[in-house]
């Protein structure tokens, strides 16, 4: 008795398993890994209506950090060169402000302004400062102290008053018949840290086959850091419409010599697409999978 | 014991055998294969209609859902791709291509809401 039941008690197992296993291949059959790689370009939708422009003026930026880039002039270049390939806007070829200067001026400007009362028309230039015409006083960089070299955030904090006179940016945008104005902060600043990495290392065995392991190493790093604030003014009413802050850094082996302009190029690379999908409509290429 | 077990993997074949089960999984996936097909052509609409129909008739499909919010993505419908992702993760939150689809979908996503930060 105990032979047959047995081997009934171990056939039944084994049709099960072979149920089991035969479902389970059909499964596998079925939902098959099947995928396929797909390039898409996302329309992204502009984050401004910039309908009423057709010119952009990007005038200056108060910049600071390192002095080894005059981040001023090269954020102006290049987002002049960009627009001009990527928006639909024309853009106007003017003298790049230097607006610490424009700052200051309004500071001084506002003090005096305090003690004298508004002054006389036409006493400067709208682009050299803003003049005391009155209008906009109490929006001036009144009694604030500006501190003449900017190192970090805290020394530009005290700059960002110059964005809310609606009044300065107003005229500038008359002398340029109401265009679009683009403007802000730039802080280029060098930055050095040490610490653990993982990096990736690459060892072969005694077969020859190569294989990549990650590590983790002590290293000293530096590199740059690069925080720019874009502002975008209506030139009609000198009201800021919009603006938007970034940061991006970029580190490598300390002995790693670098240069701060390519550093600069590379993490304002990033930043671009960004800008410009505030003016205007992008296309965002990449890669999805599409599934079975 | 042995018993149950047989009762469990027959009804899964009947299940399985269903002819209206069977017959929905397979239009859905032949809407999901016909789908990728005029994508790779470029026909994105005609690409997202015949995912919607597969969504329809197999709402368990997820890759149907995923591939939908591809094609909504490529369309800059970008709430509607956010909400078909999730459902196909949903559905089966182990896929790694679809995260990985998502990851990259929520950058770009994140990059357009991205006010003062």
């Amino acid at each position: 008795m105990i032979g047959p039941h047995r081997k009934t008690s171990s056939a039944l197992p084994r049709f099960v398993l072979a149920c089991i296993t035969a479902t389970l291949a059909a499964l596998v059959t079925a939902c098959g890994t099947d995928y396929f790689e797909i390039p898409i370009e996302t329309p992204i939708q502009p984050k401004l209506d910039v309908s009423p422009f057709q010119r952009v003026l990007v005038i200056g930026f108060v910049a600071g950090g390192t002095d080894d880039v005059d981040a001023n002039q090269e954020t102006v270049r290049l987002l002049r060169s960009q627009l001009r390939t990527k928006s639909s806007l024309k853009v106007i070829d003017a003298d790049i402000l230097p607006l610490i200067e424009v700052a200051r001026d309004q500071s001084q400007q506002g003090t005096s302004d305090d003690s004298n009362g508004p002054r006389g028309e036409g006493s400067a230039p709208p682009r050299a400062a803003g003049n005391g015409n009155g209008a906009g006083v109490g929006e001036r960089i009144q009694g604030v102290s500006l501190p003449s070299n900017i190192k970090d955030e805290k020394d530009l904090e005290p700059y960002e008053r110059l964005f809310a006179n609606t009044a300065y940016w107003k005229r500038i945008g008359e002398e340029f018949q109401n265009p679009l104005i683009v403007t802000g902060t730039v802080l280029f600043t060098n930055r050095s840290t040490s610490g653990f990495v993982q990096r990736d290392q690459e060892t072969f065995d005694s077969l020859g086959r190569r294989r990549v392991m990650p590590m983790r190493t002590y290293m000293e790093r530096k590199g740059f850091i690069l925080r720019p604030k874009f502002v975008f003014i209506d030139g009609r009413t000198g009201a800021t419409m919009y603006s938007e802050s970034y940061r991006e850094e970029i580190l490598y082996n300390a002995q790693q010599n670098t240069p701060a302009l390519s550093s600069y190029f590379e993490l304002m690379d990033r930043l671009v697409p960004n800008f410009l999908s505030a003016l205007s409509s992008q296309k965002i290429r990449g890669t999805r999978v599409l599934l079975k | 014991m042995n018993a149950r077990l047989i009762a469990i993997v027959a009804s899964a074949a009947v299940l399985a055998a269903s002819p209206s089960f069977a017959d929905a999984k397979k239009d859905a996936k032949s809407q999901v294969e016909f789908g990728i097909s005029v994508a790779q052509r470029g026909l994105w609409r005609e690409a997202i209609y015949r995912w919607e129909k597969a969504t329809q008739i197999d709402p368990s499909y997820a890759a149907a859902y995923n591939d939908l919010a591809i094609g909504y993505e490529h369309e800059g419908q970008l709430d509607k791709a956010r909400k078909a992702y999730e459902k196909a993760l949903e559905l089966d939150p182990n896929n790694s291509q679809v995260r990985q689809n998502y990851e990259l979908f929520k950058e770009i996503n994140d990059r357009t809401a991205q006010k003062d930060k």
